[in-house]
């Protein structure tokens, strides 16, 4: 079962986390121009895209209210509508499955697909099973899964990962992808060229055979209606909709804030999603199926890991409100400058940023909610309308608590407890105006831009402002102030 | 009125403060500095410190208690006051900080907010002979939604050109903390953003926040460009 509102909730493990820190991995991206050039071009088109197909509709603003209510209620009353959900998904032949993290949906699924006898799966593109690692897992048990979105193939085949949550393969262009397929794809022509027709065309007779021949597929979930049990996948080339209806086995991996009470909750999302996704009006195939068709085998995972404990913070549970629509990710610009790699997690850009710290616990994320300049645009453009900004705030505040949990205190918190004390009171702060005064000695002078600190940090990029003889409140006559 | 300074601009740009009193007493605003006044704690809020500025924000709200009307000159710190104080106040279980906090932050107006909706003018009676092109800073456009009102005043100043910023909502990369946490990725942010400012060949970038434009000014500085940086105030506050 579920832990719903325990503390005790289990954490989440898989893909969400890098090895290196934000900072340092984010040196590494900015090191790269043609990440940087085609970061650039891709998202500064999708967002014009999006603000054009959102502009249409008369009522956006009440769409996303609707759309945020909607979520908060059901997350509200998870509990209820999981198993509302699990009754009608087992009354039409589906099989029902609960993981409490990434590794028993891993473990769940690699019995299934034995049972099954397969030895290559198809899947349709999906977050959940890129943050379970479900590809690895099944590797490891001898079984190969062929993802079928045209740029999830790119990245697979380049034995690499996705940057973007909806354009995994942002990060590479078309002469990148055409040696990718020369190099990887059995049977691909030699002499393949790198217009997009053709590169379309090749990856089209590649799966094709794959569709034919595979007896299990894998998909996720966009949404789950728990009043009929109903599982929602959007998509755009066509793929999905093969793999949800060809092979004789199909599995689903979903995360449990995925529901939406009632058949009609998708009118408003159904809206928003292809708009802030793609900046389409309608995404083109939209497949549903309750439980397992006539002759085919139908296994659902609900998966939690980290969901639970996500949703007993108060402060961070809207990010539980999240559709997966990266348009926070197109107008962000950090991630614009450094790529999705750079964020460690599948979850990237500012969505990631306050999501896979709290999948994890924000110990095992801890430089994650500092990469962001709280500017803001995040929020305006989501369609849910979660509050990045002042979540991550929450999420720093988090970390620093943390931190002060441990031993000896960092060299940033006691600066942080200086001036929080000099702060304190005007006496205190006139003597630290006085003493920044002192600065002035050095005006012109701090020219070390190597070192570790704060200050080298700052002069890495820009000079420092000329101190002034007096501070303002000097200059200030009697009459002024009181 | 009480004239909320800001840390930064006390202690780093005291003309932005000199500016801001001499263009509101031109305005027959009767003005008073209340030198009790230290910072609004908003480093450390949104640098995860949260829980040490409860202090600070008392100190904020007994400083400014006496004035019907507060004005900065950061829009970042009005949004400290308008948004951050009110859940810090409902955390520490003060009921009567959060009704001195909620009353605060209806009181307190960044400059261009106070002199267009309040002072009802976007006429100050400013000259200012130069190209000039304005960033919209993040928080005052997203946090704060002061919109055009910058825009506003700055039209009505004469012998001013106004040059519009490419990509002017994007983010100048500062931050906060930010600025030294993430030095590569605020540095890259920086360039895009003085490219920008260097399309448009104005002699002149301001901007509502003394802090953004310390970045885009240091930045500057750094690449040896001529591009001053004023604070919309010391435009607003020049003469003839």
């Amino acid at each position: 079962m579920t832990y719903l509102g325990l503390s005790g909730a289990p954490r989440g493990v898989g893909q969400l986390r890098g090895a290196q820190s934000f900072p340092d991995a984010a040196k590494e991206a900015l090191g790269n121009d043609q990440l940087r050039a085609n970061l650039k071009a891709a998202t500064t088109t999708i967002r014009a895209k999006r603000a054009q197909v959102v502009a249409e509709v008369p009522d956006w603003t009440q769409l996303r209210s609707a759309a945020a209510a909607i979520k908060d209620e059901t997350l509200a009353n998870l509990e209820n509508y999981l198993v509302e959900f699990e009754s009608h998904v087992v009354e039409c032949g589906g099989v029902v499955h609960w993981a409490r993290d990434a590794n028993e949906a891993n473990q769940i699924v690699v019995e299934i697909v034995t049972a099954a006898g397969a030895s290559e799966v198809v899947k349709v593109k999906s977050m959940a099973t890129q943050e379970i690692g479900l590809n690895e897992a099944l590797s490891d048990a001898g079984v190969a899964a062929i993802e079928t979105d045209l740029a999830e193939l790119i990245v697979q085949l380049g034995h690499d990962w996705s940057s973007h949550i909806l354009v995994p393969a942002i990060h590479r262009n078309r002469n990148e992808i055409r040696d990718i397929f020369l190099r990887e794809m059995d049977g691909v022509d030699p002499d393949l060229s790198n217009d997009p027709p053709a590169l379309t065309e090749a990856a089209r007779r590649y799966l094709r055979e794959k569709f034919l021949s595979a007896g299990v597929a894998i998909s996720g979930a966009n949404f789950a209606i728990a009043e009929t049990g109903t599982l929602v996948v959007v998509e755009s080339e066509g793929n999905g909709r093969m793999c949800l209806t060809l092979p004789g086995t199909l599995i689903t991996v979903m995360g449990i804030e995925k529901l939406l009470p009632q058949w009609r909750d998708l009118e408003v999302f159904l809206q928003l999603l292809p708009r802030s996704a793609t900046g389409e009006r309608m995404n083109p195939y939209t497949s549903m199926w309750t439980g397992a068709v006539e002759g085919q085998e139908f296994h659902l995972i609900l998966l939690d890991n980290g969901r639970t404990a996500t949703l007993a913070d108060p402060h961070g549970r809207a990010a539980l409100r999240c559709i997966r629509c990266s348009a926070c990710l197109n107008v962000c610009p950090v991630y614009e400058k450094v790529g999705g790699h750079a964020y460690g997690s599948v979850y990237p850009g500012p969505i990631g940023a306050v999501l896979s710290p709290q999948l994890t616990g924000v110990s095992d994320n801890p430089s994650l909610p500092f990469a962001s300049t709280l500017c803001g645009a995040c929020l305006d453009v989501c369609p849910v309308a979660i509050d990045i900004p002042n979540m991550l705030v929450h999420l720093r505040s988090r970390v620093v608590g943390e931190r002060h949990g441990g031993a000896r205190p960092s060299l940033e918190s006691m600066s942080m407890s200086g001036m929080a004390l000099a702060m304190g009171g005007p006496r205190r702060f006139e003597i630290a105006l006085k003493a920044l005064r002192v600065g002035r000695l050095l005006n012109g002078r701090w020219s070390s831009s190597r070192g570790r600190g704060p200050l080298s940090a700052w002069l890495r990029y820009r000079d420092l402002p000329t101190l002034p003889k007096k501070s303002f409140r000097d200059t200030l006559e009697k009459r002024d102030s009181r | 009125m009480g004239l909320f300074i800001t840390c930064l601009v006390d202690g780093v740009y005291p003309r932005v403060g000199e500016s801001m009193l001499r263009l509101l007493r031109r305005l027959d605003v009767d003005v008073q500095v209340p030198r009790s006044q230290t910072c609004c704690g908003q480093m450390h809020i949104n640098t995860g410190y949260g829980s040490m500025v409860l202090p600070l924000i008392r100190n904020h709200v007994e400083s400014f208690a006496r004035y019907d009307v507060v004005v900065a000159s950061s829009a970042s710190c009005v949004g400290a006051v308008r948004h951050h104080y009110p859940g810090i106040a409902r955390d520490s279980g003060d009921e009567d900080l959060v009704r001195a906090v909620a009353q605060l932050a209806q009181r307190t107006y960044e400059l261009s907010e106070f002199l267009v909706d309040v002072m009802g003018t976007t006429k100050v009676g400013a000259y200012f002979p130069h190209t000039v092109t304005y960033h919209p800073t993040c928080h005052s456009l997203r946090a704060l939604r002061i919109g055009e009102r910058p825009l506003a005043l700055l039209n009505e100043v004469e012998g001013i050109e106004l040059v519009e910023l490419p990509q002017a909502e994007s983010c100048c990369g500062f931050g906060g903390t930010f600025a030294v946490k993430n030095a590569d990725v605020s540095g890259a942010m920086l360039a895009d953003k003085l490219s920008c400012v260097r399309e448009t060949r104005a002699e002149v970038l301001t901007a509502v926040d003394s802090s953004c434009l310390m970045q885009m000014g240091g930045g500057l500085s750094r690449q040896g460009d001529t591009t001053t940086t004023l604070h919309l105030a010391e435009i607003l506050a020049s003469t003839r």
